[in-house]
């Protein structure tokens, strides 16, 4: 969603009139009810990763607070020493669940977030150096991007991981190698078509810059298709590393993400014990489920030939 | 066409080398193996003799000299752990592989196309909306997650299904199969219901968006206007002209579903190449992981070639320097 917000409106809608595009752009999400359901649930999750800190009953990370008696216990079991409820029950180590959520959560988001933004800004300068040049410096970048696509974001992943090792650098380096390529062919793509548009040919006429015509009058103009890659990519990097750190290549141990969390639990799902896995998964779900409605809803308002 | 063969012959040759050395060089950076495979008491001249045997005390690009030689005689090099040769190793496990990916893609084209077609020719009512819902569902959860909730439920909860191996299985011309004998079958149903489900929601997506498209497009309105029945317009004007998408992306799709079998084969401990890579990682047992990389990208840069070179058939206006344009 900061994505979205970091977009300025095009010069020729500003220019429309009484409506203005901001308003309609609302009321076109605001529409489908699902995706409303999708924006609220997404901005409650990352209310309560941001103030984990202050809402979770327990620092997970502190061992000090860990009670080993504690370990394993269901749902809504009392602490044996200090009588505080666990309401999602706690791990081998004792650790609550809910405050283990809370900061999985956290960590997964950033991670998510993090990387997408770098990606996506690798891919907006690539992807604009592509288009404008041309020539052998478009064939290069695009040739290595085709190749790059033709395998699976997780085969590319695994290879870097198992070659960099584990933490959290390394796992966004990851994400950011296995991202850029799809935002370098948007750009790319929407920057040849808008190049030959009249409104550049205007900007031209009047003798603009070249960098104010790429930059104030193709980017934004670029901009729409982005933003629905970027957010159905925020997801995708979410599940890319909750699956690497469930395969034991992602994260380090001691600051777990909601994939960590679900491999941790997994060893006990067989013997019923299946809130170690089970809640942190609901958490992975809900994010990436709320990302997506809401991505899809982008893609419904920003796609002009679905448009009647 | 022959010029476009060449072309992408070369290319694929060129991607086959190039990925040859990143992995090679990738795997070489790896921590050293040595300090696994020697008892932590051995002695520097143990620690010499142990790396000078496997060929380790030579310079980077002598190694990967080496590699190539051999690679190109079909030698991958020993398991460091098994000590038995790494491509056959992998040859082993493959067809376990194999069996689940295409167990996993027949069961996503059988019930992907039609529930796509039927999305896309009813958008707004309840069943399309519904399979609409499910294909986000299946397109958004983590493959890892479903198989944990499909174990919970169907092994926990119910006790129906093994939750891991691959069961009883028999000889199909020699290889080992799963899917002919009844407990196989238990065993191979949730492996390839979760590695399905991803693919099997794309499809939906895919046929639903042509269908949606196709329906405006004036040859169906055509087809309409001249009297045909709702089956044929369907069936031969919709369907045939939305295929093309769709068998491309199928077939692009075989290369990937190899790939997330390695999640899948982790979950449900199916003995396939996948968690073997997964293995040899923790174990640093990098000839192995060199092999299986390489026998996976060549399948990818296989199945690529052979969908490029189809498709080009299929439609004549795809051409090298035109694919990078659209």
């Amino acid at each position: 969603m900061r994505v979205a917000t970091a977009e300025s409106p095009p010069p020729a809608a500003r220019a429309a009139g009484a409506e203005s595009p901001w308003r309609r752009f609302a009321a076109e999400f605001f529409e489908a009810r699902l995706a409303v359901l999708g924006l609220a649930l997404l901005v409650a999750l990352i209310a309560v990763a941001i103030a984990a800190p202050l809402v979770s009953p327990q620092n997970p990370y502190d061992l000090a607070q860990l009670d080993v008696l504690d370990s394993k216990l269901p749902p809504g079991e009392h602490s044996s020493t200090t009588g505080k409820t666990y309401w999602l029950g706690t791990d081998d180590q004792g650790r609550d669940m809910l405050s283990g959520i809370f900061y999985g959560l956290r960590i997964s988001l950033a991670v998510g977030v993090a990387s997408t933004v770098i990606a996506l800004a690798l891919g907006l300068v690539l992807g604009l150096a592509a288009a404008y040049f041309g020539g052998w410096v478009d064939a290069a970048i695009m040739r290595i991007a085709d190749i790059q696509l033709s395998f699976p974001a997780i085969l590319i992943a695994l290879i870097l991981l198992a070659v960099l090792g584990q933490g959290i650098d390394k796992i966004i380096a990851a994400l950011v190698t296995v991202q850029w390529a799809y935002y370098a062919r948007t750009v790319r793509s929407s920057a040849l078509v808008e190049r030959q548009k009249e409104y550049v040919e205007a900007a031209k006429v009047l003798a603009l810059s070249q960098r104010r015509i790429v930059f104030r009058h193709l980017l934004p103009n670029c901009l729409p298709p982005l933003i629905v890659v970027a957010t159905v990519q925020v997801a995708h990097a979410i599940s890319l590393e909750a699956t690497l750190s469930f395969l034991g290549l992602g994260l380090p141990i001691t600051e777990p993400s909601l994939g960590l969390l679900i491999a941790n639990g997994f060893q006990y799902l067989l013997s019923g014990k299946y809130w170690i896995s089970f809640y942190p998964g609901l958490a992975l779900l809900l994010t990436i489920v709320a990302i997506n409605l809401v991505a899809d809803q982008l893609r419904d308002i920003l796609n002009p030939r679905l448009k009647k | 066409m022959l010029a476009f063969t060449i072309r992408r012959l070369g290319q694929s040759l060129f991607v086959l080398v190039v990925m040859a050395f990143l992995v090679f060089l990738g795997v070489y950076a790896i921590g050293n193996p040595i300090e696994l495979l020697v008892n932590p008491q051995a002695d520097d001249v143990e620690r010499a003799r142990a790396t000078a045997a496997l060929g380790l005390d030579k310079p980077f690009l002598e190694q990967f000299g080496i590699f190539i030689a051999r690679a190109a005689g079909g030698d991958l090099g020993r398991s460091f752990v098994y000590n038995i040769p790494a491509i056959q190793l992998i040859l082993d496990k493959l067809p376990a592989t194999l069996e689940l990916a295409a167990v996993a893609m027949v069961l996503a084209i059988a019930l992907g196309i039609p529930l796509g077609l039927l999305a896309g020719l009813k958008p707004h009512s309840f069943i399309g909306r519904s399979i609409m819902a499910g294909s986000i569902l299946g397109f958004s959860l983590p493959t890892f997650w479903v198989g944990l909730v499909l174990i919970m439920l169907f092994s926990v909860q119910l006790g129906w299904l093994p939750p891991n191996g691959r069961g009883e299985t028999v000889l199909l011309l020699g290889v080992p199969v799963s899917f002919l004998t009844l407990d196989g079958l238990a065993h191979l149903a949730m492996p390839a219901l979760n590695l399905a489900l991803f693919k099997l929601s794309l499809l939906i997506r895919l046929t639903r968006a042509g269908t949606r498209e196709a329906l405006l497009q004036d040859y169906v309105k055509f087809a309409r206007a001249k009297g045909l029945g709702p089956g044929r317009v369907i069936g031969v004007h919709v369907l045939k002209n939305i295929l093309i998408p769709i068998v491309t992306v199928i077939g692009l799709e075989l290369g990937s579903v190899i790939a997330f079998a390695i999640v899948t084969e982790s979950i449900f401990a199916w003995p396939g190449s996948g968690k073997l890579l997964i293995d040899s990682i923790n174990q640093l047992d990098r000839p192995v992981i060199v092999a299986y990389l390489l026998v996976t990208v060549t399948m990818f840069i296989v199945i690529n070639f052979v969908v490029d070179v189809l498709y080009s058939l299929l439609d004549p206006r795809v051409r090298l320097g035109t694919v990078a344009a659209h």
